[in-house]
């Protein structure tokens, strides 16, 4: 693998589909915040072929693993501590997102309301399937 | 504070004791002409619907209540732009129960939200209409004797309907229901439908003439197929027809076959049928004033 820098505290997220780590990025706030981020994408994978690769020095508690878990769960961290993996997470796909993804049903409320946070609920855990919390329409990725 | 947003906010059991206020007031509404005496109802359409809100409005003057409200948008202050959280807000300052009409789908769940008093959606978009689906319970419960053991035949778009999909998910928590779909294969049921009744274990059948099956049902569900869903004029001539109650089609059926409807009616029905015993669809008009009675009674904790 290749080698950008040995993280002494924070945590690596191994595994990210090629092309999403700016997605994660941002949805992580990563951009809002003043500690070292290194960003690898397309690095060679045995299993996924290409893979971007995340090593991020902050603690790992002040993030909000739910979205990441939301974006893909396949995603795996290993928590740093001194420069060793001092733990693997593997992520579940959150209950509820609140104000990750909106709603694409012309027809539904959060189209004309104002302030209204965008809330999609796990309807269907086997088969990935987000629904949303007013109209209950299926979370299609555009 | 309960609200009252799809059908299936209610379990099973809290229904039963929901029709069983219905049936009760039906049988002896005096007990209940001052129950709701002092509240008020506010009636929010955002969309005109004149059938549903004199339905509630007619419900809570029966119980002795008063009524306000808007019946469209342009007349109300969501033309000016007031967010439905605002005006709830307000409404439940002016009112002691509100239902709420919108063409957009999840704003009654907005308002109830927000609200300090019980909402019911009154019907948001495609979504959900559940005091629909309500009166279509109470009508099957009360005319038929009981919510299980019988086959429904579905007929018209069933794709579209949002009133079928509301009553085919409500069905599906009782037993040994048969469902029996008669719609052109354009206007189908959909595949989640299907796929769910499949899951479950509950037998259903799809057919494209209603004379194929009407003899098995003990309930016909009529409702509009509209000309506008299909493709071209030449399909719908072809078809139309499949989809109209007659005199003829009916004496195929049952002696005891309920026929339902959830009104307007176009021509699906025909007149001639309106003195037939088995037509029930003005008898179901009547109890979805008695469901709304019992349900306001409920939401304001005085069943
Ligand atoms: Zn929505």
């Amino acid at each position: 693998m290749l080698n950008v820098g040995k993280i002494e505290e924070g945590f690596v997220l191994d595994h990210i589909k090629a092309g999403k780590s700016m997605d994660i990025y941002e949805h992580l706030g990563l951009d809002k915040m003043d500690c070292t981020v290194a960003i690898i994408k397309n690095a060679r994978s045995k299993v996924m072929g290409k893979k971007d690769i995340l090593k991020v020095e902050c603690d790992i508690n002040t993030l909000d693993l739910d979205v990441l878990a939301f974006i893909d769960h396949n995603i795996t961290i290993n928590v740093i501590k001194n420069g060793e993996i001092v733990e693997k997470r593997v992520l579940a796909l959150p209950k509820e997102v609140r104000n990750v993804i909106k709603c694409h049903n012309p027809r539904c409320i959060t189209s004309i309301e104002q302030g209204l946070p965008h809330i999609f609920f796990l309807a269907d855990e086997e088969n990935e399937v987000y629904r949303c919390k007013y109209c209950e329409e299926k979370y299609t990725e555009r | 504070m309960r609200h009252l947003m799809s059908p299936l906010d209610f379990t099973t059991e809290e229904l039963d004791k929901l029709f069983d206020l219905a049936n009760d007031i039906e049988k002896s509404p005096e007990k209940y002409a001052h129950k709701c005496d002092g509240k008020i109802l506010a009636t929010c359409f955002y969309e005109p619907s004149t059938r549903t809100r004199l339905s509630f409005e007619s419900a809570m003057t029966r119980l002795g209540g008063r009524v306000i409200g808007f019946s469209d948008a342009n007349s109300s202050s969501a033309a000016k732009g007031e967010s439905v959280s605002d005006t709830i807000r307000v409404i439940s300052c002016y009112a002691d129960i509100c239902a709420m009409r919108h063409p957009k789908e999840g704003a009654p769940m907005v308002a109830a939200s927000k609200s300090l008093i019980p909402v019911i959606n009154a019907g948001d978009g495609g979504h959900q209409h559940p005091t629909q689906t309500l009166t279509d319970l109470l009508t099957i419960r009360s005319l038929h004797g009981k919510l299980n053991g019988f086959t429904i035949g579905l007929c018209g778009d069933l794709k579209f309907g949002r009133t079928v999909h509301s009553l085919i998910n409500a069905l599906v928590r009782y037993d040994n229901i048969k469902f029996v779909f008669v719609s052109p294969t354009e206007l189908r049921v959909p595949d989640y439908v299907t796929d769910m009744l499949r899951e479950k274990g509950i037998p259903y059948e799809e057919v494209i003439k209603l004379e194929d099956v009407i003899g098995d049902l003990d309930i016909l569900y009529m409702t509009r197929v509209q000309k506008e869903r299909f493709f071209n004029e030449e399909d719908y001539i072809r078809l139309k027809d499949f989809y109209i109650l007659t005199p003829e089609k009916l004496s195929l059926a049952s002696e005891n076959m309920l026929i339902l409807h959830p009104l307007p009616r176009v021509n699906e029905i025909s007149v001639e049928l309106d003195d037939d015993p088995r037509a029930a669809y003005f008898k179901q008009a009547r109890y979805g004033v008695y469901v709304r009675m019992a349900l306001i009674l409920t939401l304001l904790g005085l069943s």
